[in-house]
């Protein structure tokens, strides 16, 4: 689990990359950045903590409470600390049609946690997500920018087997 | 249908038609050409209009229309926004789209830009689909690098400058003006209308928001001209149209079929989804999203006078809410017996709970009161009065709020209840029945209702 440093600041490559997302928008119009540098310092930092969003407040010269106000409301971050890999997994309709309930079921016996735990190791985090926009290739999860389709229990268990040889 | 005319997804299956090499090979970029350096920006919205197409991510609201609407005051930059947040529960049709072919989308930008003189124009992309947003942004760089993206494109003198914004999961943000706030940096709260985007938009300046698909086929509609594309289809339903289809069918994916398609070809032929899975029969069908109202079998192959029901704006709605539907987005969501449509629709209202902004208290509390009731029928604890609880709230929902959510989150819960009032009944009286693990509902369950 990313421990929550002291010292909370883009790499390097990050700090050039938030510039150049600034300079997409009009002037004085930066705001409409935050949103690709909360998935940069999420993708850095594993989660948002209010240190991180105080950090990118600053960045683009905006107040914390607009960083917060928005954080909250997007359920693509994290608010609290998350394993190694987070597995977002679809609950909506069309995938359970498609057997999504069951292969849920499966995953969470299989990592022996519910929803919103952590693996004792601190490798996966659970979370339950609402539909990913791939219904007919369901059921699905996404780990951060990938997707994984067409699940049933045995290829639950391989990727878990992978992510846990990969560790 | 006679002539299987693709539009949208011909190309697709090509190797490497995401490079702009490939795709200009295969006739790529010719629709901008044509655009930038024959045609005036006001030739290009004609041709659109002439086209007839509706916008694709839903409201089937015309295009060219929708167009027409954007405000040029002197000295202020008008935007076109692509709508590429595609959340709709059923659809993803918009995610294929640009995961195979994200040069059509580009040409399609740059040719409705030139029409709008829109000289920044953004793809709001669902966050989710990161994967897809760089697959963009690297096709964006490669347009670019062959002229038709930047200053003074192909001579024409026009700029345009594309930007792909990630959003950050909220269904929401499809809603055209939550998708604006989104844009700017802020929740996704709808805005109260009007004022519309297209006198105060994006930064309070005229803009359009499209759908990805509605854009992609303007490269098509520019080489053809608008006339040929409405020669597709059949009467104010032109063109062709993509559907997801996803459920209990032998082959769900998407498909591009022309308009006018009837319903149980496109459920049963080998072409398209090729029936229901071995050993079950068609239940209940989704046709436009999970926002339209479900009907059962009978009722989306035959209208309620017995018309085959095709796949057209017209027919779909035909009927009303009474016995018809939707085309909405295109996610269509075959059911077969095994499906439970209490659990179902406790399933979606629990999406629209989630999903609602919380701005407008009729949705924000009457989502999350529908959910809890539900929730009790589905786990064998409701009561007889539920079920009028039920439509009573999703009708004090329903044209009650800022946007169009409360009444995405009303349609699915009163259309069920109308169409399969007895499951519900089934639920309430026989729930250790109902709620027993495996447990199918049919119409012979009906004789043991007391």
């Amino acid at each position: 689990m990313p421990e929550l440093t002291e010292n909370i600041v883009f790499s390097k490559e990050r700090l050039e990359k938030v510039e150049e997302i600034i300079a997409r928008y009009p002037e004085g119009k930066q705001k409409s950045a935050l949103l690709p540098i909360l998935h940069l310092a999420q993708e850095q930092f594993g989660w948002l903590s209010s240190k991180t969003m105080d950090y990118v407040a600053g960045l683009l010269s905006i107040q914390p409470v607009e960083v917060y106000e928005v954080a909250t409301f997007y359920t693509m971050f994290h608010l609290k600390p998350v394993g190694k890999h987070v597995i977002e997994y679809c609950r909506t309709g069309p995938c359970c049609v498609m057997g999504g309930e069951e292969v849920y079921a499966h995953l969470r016996d299989k990592l022996n946690i519910e929803t919103g735990q952590t693996t004792e190791d601190g490798l996966i985090t659970l979370k339950e997500v609402e539909c990913l926009a791939a219904c007919g290739w369901g059921p699905c999860f996404q780990i951060r920018e990938k997707y994984f389709m067409h699940l049933d229990n045995q290829k639950v268990d391989e990727i878990i087997e992978d992510l846990r040889k990969t560790n | 249908m006679a002539n299987n005319i693709k539009i949208l997804t011909k190309d697709i299956g090509t190797d490497g038609l995401e490079s702009i090499s490939v795709y200009k090979k295969l006739g790529g970029y010719l629709g901008v050409e044509k655009a930038l350096k024959k045609m005036s920006p006001d030739e290009v919205v004609e041709e659109v209009k002439k086209a007839g197409v509706r916008g694709r991510g839903g409201a089937g609201f015309p295009m060219g229309m929708k167009w027409g609407f954007l405000a040029k005051p002197e000295g202020v930059p008008r935007y076109l926004v692509c709508n590429a947040d595609e959340s709709e529960p059923g659809t993803f049709k918009d995610h294929y789209l640009m995961m195979k072919n994200p040069h059509l989308l580009i040409e399609g930008m740059i040719i409705s830009s030139f029409a709008l003189g829109a000289n920044k124009s953004f793809i709001y992309v669902r966050g989710e689909l990161m994967y897809v947003i760089h697959i963009l942004e690297k096709a964006i760089e490669e347009a670019k690098q062959a002229g038709y993206l930047g200053k003074n494109i192909l001579g024409s003198g026009f700029d345009l400058e594309l930007i792909v914004q990630p959003g950050g999961g909220a269904y929401i943000c499809g809603e055209e003006t939550a998708l604006l706030e989104s844009l700017e940096g802020k929740r996704g709260n709808p805005r109260n209308k009007p004022p519309f985007p297209a006198v105060k938009g994006l930064y309070q300046c005229p803009t359009v928001v499209n759908n990805v698909e509605s854009i992609a086929n303007t490269p098509w509609i520019i080489q053809n001209g608008g006339d040929s594309y409405a020669a597709i289809g059949i009467g104010r339903s032109t063109g062709t149209k993509l559907i997801s289809a996803s459920g209990n069918v032998k082959k769900p994916g998407v498909y591009e079929l022309e308009l006018g398609l009837p319903v149980e070809e496109f459920i049963y032929s080998d072409e398209y989804l090729g029936g229901i899975r071995d050993g079950h029969h068609l239940k209940a069908v989704v046709a436009g999203g999970s926002s339209v109202p479900i009907l059962p079998a009978e009722l989306i192959l035959k209208t309620a006078e017995g018309q085959p029901r095709l796949m057209t704006y017209e027919s779909l709605s035909e009927g009303g809410f009474v016995s018809g539907t939707m085309l909405g987005s295109g996610g269509f969501i075959a059911m077969d017996e095994t499906t439970c449509i209490v659990r179902n629709t406790w399933n979606f209202t629990r999406f629209y709970r989630h999903e609602s902004c919380g701005q407008c208290s009729p949705c924000r509390e009457g989502t999350g009161w529908m959910e809890k009731v539900l929730y009790r029928i589905e786990h064998g604890t409701g009561n007889e009065r539920d079920i009028d609880l039920l439509v009573d709230v999703a009708k004090r929902i329903e044209g009650n709020t800022i946007c169009p959510l409360g009444d995405a989150a009303a349609w699915p819960v009163g259309s069920a209840i109308r169409h399969f009032r007895d499951e519900f009944e089934w639920h309430i009286k026989h729930p250790a029945q109902a709620t027993a693990k495996g447990a199918i509902y049919s119409k012979s369950v009906i004789e043991t209702l007391a």
